[in-house]
Order: structure tokens, then sequence, then C-alpha cells
């Protein structure tokens, strides 16, 4: 092998760093943790059915944002028949008041951080 | 043609992992099988790769450099072009590897009208920065992409997930935010795709393996678009099943969604295919002779590894064996 010591150095240096997430969870331990949001409602049901909820809510607060500041729309009409006023605050908080068990457990687990609460008032909690 | 075959390859990859998902079940192959196997076979095939590169001699500087080499002190060097020592060849590399400052000298060549010129037409090279600009947009939207999936690979999220996450989501554009990331990488794949269809120099030098790589990549980004703000997939249980092959338990979530594993899949067939390809030049830049040698082969001796000792028959020895024949044949001798 020529200029072995410096081509090894490289190598060992590109395997360390494509296998780093391995070390890094070996080290933190919590390769198996899984966020479980907590519903504290007593209502049965979200405003959509759940698993479209779990994937869209991002896709459905902007469209009520968008139909609510641009439009001044603000009633959302469930899929169910349900009426709901469209507002961050007042409609989802008030069923999902435990920010910090419910939004921020799967946010902080996908590294989310909605920056919505640089002006929305985050509902109240006992920390 | 070779650009239908690359296009034709990757959409056979799609079907593969959309039917293998959706129609046979088999997310167990497709979400970790595949990916274990994948990876192996990246990281086994470029060790096997650069260590047999390792194994070639290299015997002589390689200087093609177009800057005056460093020589008596009154003569103005250009150190960078014609690094005389290490520390100038590791910068020359440093922006190469960085800058991709070979590409930056890209010239195109036409023919301009000229009355004086006989035919009319002269040839003028004029800098075409274009291919520069797609391949550097094109490598650092990646290594972009490729730092924020990392928020898939470790929990907590490492520290430099969130920061960014924040430059990249820097305009605030809906929800999910867009990441700007994103559209450039389909502007510059769009581009180095687009310039081997309507340049005829280089489309007639192109290969299936170069479009390839290009469809392939396209292939990913657009699922990942498709995933992230079209069409959806559950991304908690998509982390689950990451965090699963990064501990080595796996586990396969259900309905996380059939266009994962598409994703999944292509770059499954990316990373495979990465260690056969051109791609290898990952690893090549950092070996290519031209760039990582220092000019200085007047300066110090080199001295080619293979030489063995050469039994030489000197003029000495030679004169001194046919000494009494010179002699008597009145020829000048060198030791009287
Ligand atoms: C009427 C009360 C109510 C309102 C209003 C409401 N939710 Fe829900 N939400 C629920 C309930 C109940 C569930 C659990 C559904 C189930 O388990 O089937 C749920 C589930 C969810 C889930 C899925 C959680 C998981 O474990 O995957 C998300 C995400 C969610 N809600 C977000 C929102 C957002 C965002 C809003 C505002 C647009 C909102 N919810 C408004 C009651 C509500
Ligand atoms: C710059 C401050 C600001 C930020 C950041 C912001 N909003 Fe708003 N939002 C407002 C204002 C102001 C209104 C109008 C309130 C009204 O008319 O009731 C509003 C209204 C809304 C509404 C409808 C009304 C209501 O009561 O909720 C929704 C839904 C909404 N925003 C969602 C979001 C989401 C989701 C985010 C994060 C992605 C976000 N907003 C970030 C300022 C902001
Ligand atoms: C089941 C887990 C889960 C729950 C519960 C949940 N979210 Fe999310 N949320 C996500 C994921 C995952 C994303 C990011 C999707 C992506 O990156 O493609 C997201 C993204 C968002 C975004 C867009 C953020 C951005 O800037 O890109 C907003 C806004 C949001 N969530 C609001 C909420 C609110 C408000 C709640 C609580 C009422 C909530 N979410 C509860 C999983 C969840």
């Amino acid at each position: 092998m020529y200029d072995g010591g410096k081509i090894v150095a490289g190598l060992v240096l590109f395997l360390a760093l494509v296998t780093s997430p391995i070390w890094y969870n070996v080290v933190t331990g919590k390769a198996e943790y899984k966020p479980e949001p907590k519903i504290v409602t007593q209502e049965k049901e979200c405003v959509a059915p759940k698993a479209w909820m779990t994937a869209m809510h991002m896709t459905l607060l902007n469209d009520w944002r968008d139909s609510v500041v641009r439009e001044g729309n603000r009633e959302y009409v469930a899929a169910n028949g349900k009426a709901y006023n469209m507002s961050l605050q007042n409609t989802c908080m008030q069923c999902h008041p435990n920010k910090a068990e419910f939004c921020d457990r799967c946010h902080n687990y996908a590294s989310v951080k909605p920056y919505c609460w640089d002006c929305h008032v985050e509902p109240k909690e006992k920390k | 043609m070779n650009a239908l075959y690359a296009l034709f390859a990757v959409v056979v990859l799609v079907l593969l992992a959309f039917l293998g998902v959706s129609a046979a079940g088999l997310q167990v192959v497709f979400g970790v099988i595949v990916p274990y196997a994948a990876v192996s076979v990246f990281l086994i095939g470029i060790v096997y790769r650069v260590l047999k590169w390792a194994t070639i001699p290299v015997p002589f500087r390689i200087t093609t450099v177009c800057g005056q080499q460093k020589s008596l002190p009154w003569i103005k060097s250009s150190p960078l072009e014609s690094p005389p020592n290490g520390l100038w060849t590791a910068a020359r590399m440093a922006l190469e590897v960085l800058a991709f400052r070979s590409l930056f000298r890209n010239t195109s060549i036409s023919l301009a009208s000229d009355d004086k010129a006989p035919g009319g037409k002269r040839i003028v090279y004029s800098a075409n920065f274009f291919l520069w600009l797609g391949a550097i947009a094109f490598h650092y939207c990646f290594l972009v992409i490729l730092l924020r999936h990392f928020r898939f690979f470790t929990e907590p999220v490492v520290f430099f997930v969130p920061l960014v996450q924040v430059l990249d989501g820097f305009f605030q554009v809906g929800a999910p935010v867009v990441y700007m990331t994103g559209l450039i990488i389909l502007g510059a794949l769009g581009y180095l795709l687009f310039r081997r269809f309507a340049n005829p120099q280089v489309r007639y030098i192109s290969l299936a393996a170069d479009y390839f790589p290009l469809f392939l990549l396209l292939g990913i980004v657009i699922s990942g678009i498709l995933m992230r703000y079209f069409l959806k997939v559950d991304v908690v249980k998509a982390k689950e099943l990451t965090m699963g092959l990064i501990g080595f338990h796996p586990v396969v979530p259900d309905g996380i969604g059939s266009l994962f594993y598409i994703h999944l899949f292509l770059v499954s067939a990316l990373v495979v295919y990465f260690p056969f390809s051109k791609l290898m030049h990952m690893g090549g830049v950092f070996l290519s002779p031209t760039r990582n040698l220092s000019n200085d082969s007047r300066a110090r001796r080199h001295v080619n590894p293979w030489n063995y000792p050469v039994h030489v028959h000197t003029y000495e020895e030679w004169e001194e064996e046919y000494r009494d024949k010179i002699e008597a044949a009145g020829i000048p001798l060198d030791k009287g």
C-alpha cells in the first residue's frame, strides 16, 4: 500500500461518520423510545379521523389560517357534520390543552419546532 | 436511448417497491432487509475500492499545473497552482473538495463570425459557470438534506438538526415549512439533466451510467417532497422504523404509507450503486494524483518505488576489460 497511513486514516474517519448515529444512540440509550401523545379530552373524535390528523394536521392548520386570515371564513364543517370554529388556540388547544404531553412529545421526537407560539398563546399548563 | 434505459431502471425500482409493499406486503423486506444489505454493500464496497486504489503506486509527480513552479527567489511563483510543499497541496485540495475549483474552470467552445478568419468563422472559448453552479448547488443541498435527516437517526435529536432546519426554512412559508434546499436541489438536478440533453457534445458522450444517478436522485428528491408536503406519511412511525434499524432491533410499524418504502428503496439503490459507479468520485477526489501531489520534483529526488538494483557495466570497467586490445589498436584511453 502506498500512503497507507493517510488513506487508512481517511477510511476510518469515513466509517466513523457513517456509523456515528449508531454510537450516538448507544450512548443515549433511547433508540427504543416512542412518543405517546396523551389525549385528555372527554370527546371521542378529533376534527378529522385520527390517522388523517396524525399525518395532515399541519396542512389543516395552514388551510385554517388561510381561510380565517385571508377569506374571513371561520367555520369548519368536519366530515362527520360537526361545525368547528377554525382556531388554533380556541379549538385545537381546547381539546388538547396538554401541549407539552401532546403536541410537543411528537414534535420533539420528529424535531419540529412550530413557530406558531411566537404569536399564538400557549395554553397554561402546570409544569 | 441511454437516458431512456436509465429512466426505465428507476421506474422499475419505484414499481418494485410500490408493488412489493402495497400488493405483496413485503414491508419487512423493503423496510429492514434491503436497507441493512444496502448499507453493508456500501461500506464494504467503498473500503474495498479505496484500498484497491491504495495499492497502485504513483512513481512520479504528475504535475498538470497551470502556474509557475517555485524556483529562484526572484521569479514569482504561484503556490496554489503549483504547490511546492504539503501545506499548499492541502490548500489546493481543500479548494477542490469544498469549492469544486476544477469545475469552475469549465470552458465552452463556440464559433463566432469573423470576416478576417478563413471561412468567416473563428473558434472562441468562453467561461461556462453553469456546470459548476449546478454541481455546487446540488452537492451543498444534498449535504444539508443529509444533515436534516439526522432527525430520523438520533434520539434525542442532535443539536445541529434544529439549527439547519431554521436556516433552511428561513422564509417560514406554509406548514410544514418549505425548505429551500428541496427546491434548489430539484432545480440543480434538473439543470444537470437538461445539460446532458441540450448540449450535443455532452449528449454524445453521455452513457446510461451518467443518466441513472440523476434519475435516481430525482426520484429520491421527488418522493421526499411528496412525502413531506403532498401525499404525507406518518413521520413518527417512519422514525420508529429508522430508529429500529439504527438500534438493531428492527420494527415495522403499520400504516406508514408505501411512499416511504419507495423513498427508502430508492435510497438503498443509490447506496448499493455507489461503490460500483462514478459516484465513487466522493473518495476518488482525495486520491486524484493531479491534485494531491506537490510539484517538487526539481527540489526533491523521487525514487521509483519499484526500482530494483540494476546490474550495470560502466565504461571504466569495460575499458579495463579490453585495455590490451584498445592499446594495441592505438585508441586513446581515459585512464592512461
Ligand atoms: C373535539 C375535540 C378535539 C378538537 C377540537 C381537536 N382534537 Fe385532535 N384529537 C381529539 C381526540 C379525541 C383525538 C384522539 C382520536 C382517536 O384516538 O381516535 C385526537 C387526535 C389528534 C391527533 C392524533 C394523535 C395521535 O396520537 O396520532 C392529532 C395530531 C390532533 N388530534 C391534532 C389536533 C389539531 C391540530 C387540532 C386543531 C386543528 C385538533 N386536534 C382539534 C380531539 C380533538
Ligand atoms: C407573526 C405572528 C403569527 C405567527 C408566527 C403565527 N400566527 Fe397564526 N395568526 C396570527 C394572527 C394575527 C391571526 C389572526 C387572529 C384572528 O383574526 O383571530 C392568526 C390566525 C391564525 C388562525 C385562525 C384564527 C385562530 O384563532 O387561530 C390559525 C388557525 C393560525 N393562525 C394558525 C397558525 C399556525 C399553525 C402557525 C404556525 C405555523 C401560526 N398561526 C403562526 C399571527 C401569527
Ligand atoms: C402524532 C404526533 C403529533 C402530534 C400529536 C402533533 N403533531 Fe404537529 N407535527 C407532527 C409531525 C411529525 C410534524 C412534522 C411533519 C414533517 O416534518 O413533515 C408536525 C408538524 C406540525 C406543524 C408544522 C410545523 C412546521 O413548522 O413545519 C404544526 C404547525 C403542528 N405540527 C402543530 C401541531 C399542534 C398545534 C399539535 C397539538 C394540538 C400537534 N401538532 C400535535 C406530529 C405531531
